[in-house]
């Protein structure tokens, strides 16, 4: 298979067949454990504010309470660094704007190159130092199992490939040009079906069920008039 | 009104007999663990909104910094999470979305009886149910309540500890986890009516407050019943306490046995029915406000025909209406304990303190107060298990910091089990530090009534 032949790959039927498991695969995960059903709280509530707990829930949860701040795990910070860094990337990229824009007609204003540059440096730093505290924090290493280090690979590596393919997009100046580059970038892309094959089925879930958890435990202690 | 009156005279006439055999049922377990037991009771637990919270996990490790089990040791094992990991398996293996696609792929693990022995201890030894972990969890999980959830699958199939099947067998035979009975209830009232002059009330049908007292209160603080004589008196506030049904305590929900807790609930609900008050008191004792107030109408599959009311909203709420007269405040520095399952499972943080500032010159909060303080160590029925008495001890070092923080020379609180779990602690770390109850506070303040000092 010829760069090109690979790139048409996964330009079309690989990356349709990845974006159909990433949906279709959270939509089950979310619709199967709704399935498994509640009872409902007859306790008598204390509020009835239910939709105040479910964003209280889903907002003060995005900060530690102050009381825990003096010792969250350098993971915290680390969480803030990435998160934001990777929606800069996905996001705030030209090319990934336009990939964007040829899938859905959307289009806005890629982030300025230095702004660019500043968001992969910090976000790759942030995904190595994450890994690091994982192997060597004794809390951390006994909670972690190939969830764990599998998704953190499927993160960092469209990363990696993307810098590679990002060389290829600024050093490219002619038609030939992109032609070599064409191999970095299937791989890039590659990488990135393959996140999204496995995110709706390890902890990258999280990404969705997030809102599921803070939200039932926010309308719990609303109801109960207990601090979130 | 009638559809509802007709329900709850189902509970009381025809529910207790077949909640007192499953819950007996539950104790029987203990004899022979069976862990495929345990992963049904596991599978059973996680409905919705638990599976939820427990496929968000990512594992973190912020809930460990909250616990402190793992902040005096050190010991991952103690991390909140981590103690769900059978029930978190059992679900993965049993009933989440992959399960099939797990077992296919011969991903899915079986939970073993000896897994289950060792997590037994990490489940009840070093776990207080008092939701600090919730608190600090980034994703929102409800961890305490997720181990309370567990604790149903580890007690069905014989897992938990011994001396909590022992106290649930106890409550179920004498209504009391130990074993304290009307005669003994009776003769601490008639003390308390000698020592108070205030008359108490017995099994008085149409009283609006229905009292209910723990057993710790009867053995170790019986001057709460004369305190809480005094205040309602001088409240006039009609009131009565029953001789059957009156342990507000429930084991049920420290061992996690749906049973075991429906069944003594049920038995206040009785009485509060046959009595026909409006109001059942929850005395000093954080978990028995979590039975009463929160789990037992679910426990029971019915909304109760009265309201449950804790002493210090009550009491708080007298104050607030001018119906308390206060004399006098106490002048020593003193600091409040919360207990875990009044503030932080329960909601209520600032009627203990509007009541300290009223009997107490120099209250001071603690760092880290209110929804954020520590557990005493000894609440989710860790005090009740003789194995966990030394981590137990060693974990009250964060609390011991908490009361250090604020110079106080005397520690009041508003249940019962902390303030034994309290003293007991306070003398094995040699401190010196005067443990008090806040209803008995409130009653030592209040303007002395004339009648009654005549008397």
């Amino acid at each position: 298979m010829t760069p090109m032949n690979l790139l048409e790959f996964v330009r079309g039927p690989a990356f349709w067949f990845s974006l159909f498991v990433l949906v279709a695969g959270s939509v089950w995960r979310v619709i199967g454990i709704y399935r498994l059903g509640n009872k409902p709280d007859l306790s008598e509530p204390r509020s009835t504010r239910w939709l105040s707990g479910a964003l209280h829930g889903i907002l003060w949860r995005m900060t530690p309470r102050k009381e825990f701040r003096g010792n969250v795990k350098l993971g915290v910070i680390n969480g803030y660094i990435y998160h934001i860094g990777l929606a800069a990337i996905a996001f705030g990229y030209l090319p990934h704007i336009l990939f964007i824009k040829r899938l859905t007609g959307l289009a806005w204003s890629p982030l300025p190159e230095l702004l660019f540059y500043f968001a992969a440096g910090f976000t790759g730093i942030a995904l190595l130092t994450v890994l690091l505290e994982r192997i060597t924090d004794p809390v951390m290493r006994l909670l972690s199992g190939f969830d764990d280090y599998f998704s953190w690979f499927v993160v960092f590596l469209p990363l990696l490939t993307g810098m590679g393919a990002m060389t290829g997009w600024a050093s490219q100046t002619s038609q030939s040009d992109a032609r070599i580059y064409q191999g970095p970038l299937a791989i890039h892309l590659l990488s990135v079906e393959l996140l999204f094959l496995w995110l709706p089925f390890g902890k990258l879930g999280h990404a969705f069920l997030v809102f599921f958890s803070r939200t039932i435990t926010g309308i719990a202690l609303e109801r109960k008039g207990a601090a979130l | 009104m009638a559809g509802l009156r007709f329900s709850v005279m189902n509970i009381v006439t025809r529910a207790p007999t077949v909640l007192e055999q499953l819950a007996r049922n539950v104790i029987a377990s203990s004899g022979s663990p069976d862990a495929g037991k345990a992963i049904e009771g596991f599978v059973t637990q996680t409905d919705r909104d638990v599976a939820f919270q427990l496929e968000s996990c990512v594992h973190c490790g912020q809930c460990a910094d909250a616990c402190h089990f793992y902040l005096v040791t050190h010991d991952p094992r103690y991390t909140p999470v981590y103690k769900l990991r059978p029930m978190l398996r059992a679900y993965q293996s049993e009933s989440s979305p992959f399960a099939k696609a797990r077992k296919w792929l011969g991903l899915a693990t079986e939970v073993s009886s000896a897994e289950l022995t060792e997590w037994s201890k990490l489940l009840y030894d070093s776990c207080n149910l008092c939701g600090r972990c919730t608190l600090a969890c980034p994703m929102g999980i409800d961890i305490a309540g997720l181990v309370r959830r567990a604790r149903e699958g580890m007690s069905v199939a014989g897992f938990a500890p011994a001396d909590l099947y022992k106290a649930a067998e106890r409550a179920l035979d004498s209504g009391s986890p130990v074993g304290i009975g009307w005669p003994t209830l009776k003769r601490q009232i008639e003390i308390q009516e000698e020592e108070t002059g205030v008359k108490v009330p017995v099994d008085v049908q149409g009283a609006d407050y229905l009292v209910i007292v723990s057993s710790i209160e009867i053995a170790a603080f019986p001057e709460n019943i004369g305190a809480m004589a005094r205040i309602f008196d001088q409240a006039k506030l009609s009131w009565t306490i029953p001789s059957a049904g009156f342990e507000a305590t429930n084991v049920g929900i420290q061992i996690g046995s749906r049973d075991i807790s429906a069944a003594l609930v049920s038995r206040i609900v009785d009485v509060a029915v046959r009595l026909k008050v409006k109001y059942v008191i929850s005395p000093e004792c954080g978990h028995a406000y979590t039975a009463l107030r929160w789990e037992g109408p679910n426990l029971l599959g019915q909304a109760y025909p009265f309201k449950v009311v804790q002493i210090a909203e009550l009491l708080d709420q007298l104050f607030q209406e001018g119906r308390l007269r206060m004399r006098g405040k106490d002048q020593r520095r003193l600091t409040f304990h919360d207990p875990c399952q009044l503030v932080r499972r329960g909601g209520i943080r600032q009627a203990p303190r509007r009541l300290m500032n009223a009997v107490s010159e120099q209250f001071i909060d603690m760092p880290s107060s209110g929804e954020a303080n520590f557990c005493c160590g000894g609440g989710g029925g860790v005090s009740a298990i003789h194995r966990a008495e030394k981590l137990r001890f060693a974990a009250f070092e964060c609390k011991k910091e908490q009361v250090a923080a604020t110079g106080a020379e005397a520690l009041v609180t508003a249940c019962a089990n902390c303030r034994n779990v309290l003293e007991d602690a306070i003398e094995e770390h040699g401190m010196t530090l005067q443990v008090l109850g806040l209803t008995e506070m409130v009653a030592q303040y209040l303007e002395p009534d004339p009648l009654t000092t005549s008397r």
